[in-house]
């Protein structure tokens, strides 16, 4: 017998496969009865609790703001930097006071792999990736989205992945 | 033209086209339960959107399918590449045309105003063609279906659609002996007759269930063979033939294949319901069996009720063709071979043999046609049910290469 074939040891006596293709068909038809996992999509959604999607779900990004509503971004250029995807696009501007802050941010969604490393790397806890899914759009242009736009989000941001809590408990 | 012929005709047209309907949305609803009840069955719900609780998903489906493109492979053989379809689909309606589906109406002699004077006499049999021959056409048309199949597969110049149509070839010529020689135990109870002579039969007697259920489980298990569902869809196994014989099928073309396979379903059920379950007898009453002579409320509810009665049946083994195919897992091809050959196949000469001798001590005992004759038979049957049933449960039938490994080792 060649070397790693594994021989399947089966009980000769003792089966019954007629009582167990009875028990099957007696537990698929339990199963018609019992109550049914479909999230029914258009009108039940993720958010009423009945699916909920993880915390830690990187889907599109969000730019938080401060409390005069500019966006948090210092412009400091980590996140193009690190980004896999090379999805941002910043130019850096600097007012008068010398407070550094993004002329233009742009994420291009399609491009985006939704790593997350944008968001671990920002010092400012600006740009988040966040926990949301609806994303369709008329036209392809629309999916490259502007600080405008990543500020106006107002979706939950991801908690992503905590080394010391590695199972999310 | 005489007003009898004038009758037959008229009777007969508005049978064809009226069944023909029935079937075509019998097959529309059938695939719906199959899609709905898989989903129930598995805790989903199923399509559920076009129409009232989806019952216009198919015909969405369907019309998606005339507006797809046909495909034609390279190096196909192009007149059996588009004959098979149709091969694969007429069987399937055309042996509906022998099952009694309803009590007979009774004759009408009337005066229609274009086309005159139309008779029909005698009671109007509810079966659109009541061949003196039915049986043999049931065996006739059912093993033309392979050749849809196996041609598909053979013309359409791939390797899986030929492997599909191979084994489509050899599971459904096996599964003919099985579903002939059970048929042969019914033609010995009943006599050579029509199928609605049948039916009568059972009605006078018990239902064939119990006078002859061996018969009905070896037909049972043969439908499920000869209709190419599970647990013995082998020539379309998708795990190991993409999609079997119809692989390279696109489109309309593409979508017959379930159609058939659908109508080929309801027929099976409508046939084992005639066959075995009393067709469209209407158990405890002898009500259903008078023959109306007269046109009255009372001719015409039976009509209704038996016809009722006959698709409560039909939809029963119907819904249980759905049901086992959510449940057992697919049989390996030798497994099927063993059950077919070395099981199925003595198992039916036996018992042609013992239902023979049965039928014969009867007649000469002079037993009458009534529920003591079948109850008889109902006697002669339980030993050889408890032995097969002990047989499958204990010693296990369906063992075949098991036992060749373990012999190995």
């Amino acid at each position: 017998m060649a070397i790693g074939v594994k021989v399947m040891r089966r009980p000769e006596l003792g089966v019954s496969y007629l009582r167990a293709s009875l028990k099957g068909m007696a537990l698929t038809f339990s199963h018609f009865f019992r109550p049914k996992v479909t999230m029914q999509y258009p009108e039940q959604t993720a958010q009423e609790g009945f699916w909920s999607l993880s915390p830690r779900w990187r889907g599109t990004h969000r730019m938080l703001t401060d409390e005069q509503g500019r966006a948090k971004c210092v412009a400091c250029g980590l996140c193009p930097q690190i980004c896999p995807a090379n999805c941002i696009k910043l130019v850096p501007g600097e007012d008068e006071q010398g407070n550094r802050y993004p002329l233009i941010y742009e994420i291009d969604e399609f491009r985006c792999v939704f790593c997350g490393y944008c968001q671990e790397v920002c010092p400012e806890e600006a740009i988040h990736v966040g926990v949301h899914y609806e994303n369709s759009e008329y036209e392809r242009g629309r999916f490259v989205y502007d600080l405008e736009r990543l500020c106006a989000q107002t979706h939950p941001v991801s908690s992503l992945w905590d080394p010391a809590d590695p199972k999310g408990e | 033209m005489t007003p009898d012929l004038k009758g037959l005709l008229i009777i007969s047209a508005i049978k064809v086209v009226g069944l023909f309907i029935a079937l075509m949305v019998g097959v529309i609803m059938v695939v719906w339960v199959e899609r709905r009840g898989s989903a129930m069955l598995q805790d989903r719900l199923g399509p559920n959107r076009i129409g009232p609780f989806g019952l216009l998903q198919n015909i969405a489906d369907g019309l998606k399918n005339f507006f797809k493109e046909e495909v034609m492979p390279a190096g196909a053989e192009p007149i059996l590449f588009q004959l098979a379809p149709l091969l694969s689909f007429g069987p399937a309606f055309l042996m509906f045309a022998v099952i009694p589906f309803a009590a007979p109406l009774p004759g009408f002699d009337v005066t229609l105003p274009v086309l005159g004077r139309v008779v029909y006499a005698g009671p109007m049999a509810m079966v659109v063609a009541d061949l003196p021959i039915g049986f043999l056409f049931i065996i006739a048309f059912s093993s033309l279906a392979v050749y849809g199949i196996t041609l598909a597969g053979w013309s359409s110049n791939s390797k899986y659609a030929l492997l599909g149509g191979l084994r489509a070839s050899a599971q459904m010529i096996s599964y003919e002996i099985t579903l002939g020689l059970s048929l042969v135990v019914v033609l010995l109870i009943a006599g050579n007759v029509p199928l609605g002579q049948v039916v009568a039969f059972q009605q006078q007697t018990t239902w064939f269930v119990l006078a002859a259920g061996v018969a009905y489980l070896m037909f049972h298990v043969g439908a499920f063979a000869e209709t190419n569902r599970l647990p013995f869809d082998l020539p379309e196994a998708e795990a190991e033939l993409v999609a079997g014989y119809h692989a390279e099928y696109s489109a309309m073309k593409y979508a017959i294949y379930p159609l058939s396979e659908y109508a080929a379903l309801i027929t099976m059920s409508a046939f084992i319901a005639t066959l075995f379950f009393g067709g469209w007898d209407i158990p405890f009453t002898r009500w259903d069996e008078q023959i109306a002579t007269a046109w009255s409320f009372e001719a015409v509810a039976r009509f209704g009720l038996t016809n009722l009665v006959f698709l409560i049946k039909t939809s029963f083994f119907i819904w249980v063709f759905v049901w086992v195919r959510w449940t057992l897992p697919r049989f390996r091809y030798d497994q099927l071979m063993y059950l077919g050959w070395k099981v199925l196949l003595p198992l039916g000469l036996v018992y042609i043999v013992i239902m023979a001798t049965a039928v014969l001590l009867l007649e000469r005992a002079g037993v009458p046609h009534d529920v003591r004759y079948g109850l008889y038979l109902f006697l002669v049957n339980v030993p050889l049910l408890i032995g097969i049933v002990w047989g499958l449960d204990r010693r296990r039938i369906v063992a075949g290469t098991v036992r060749r490994v373990r012999a190995e080792a």
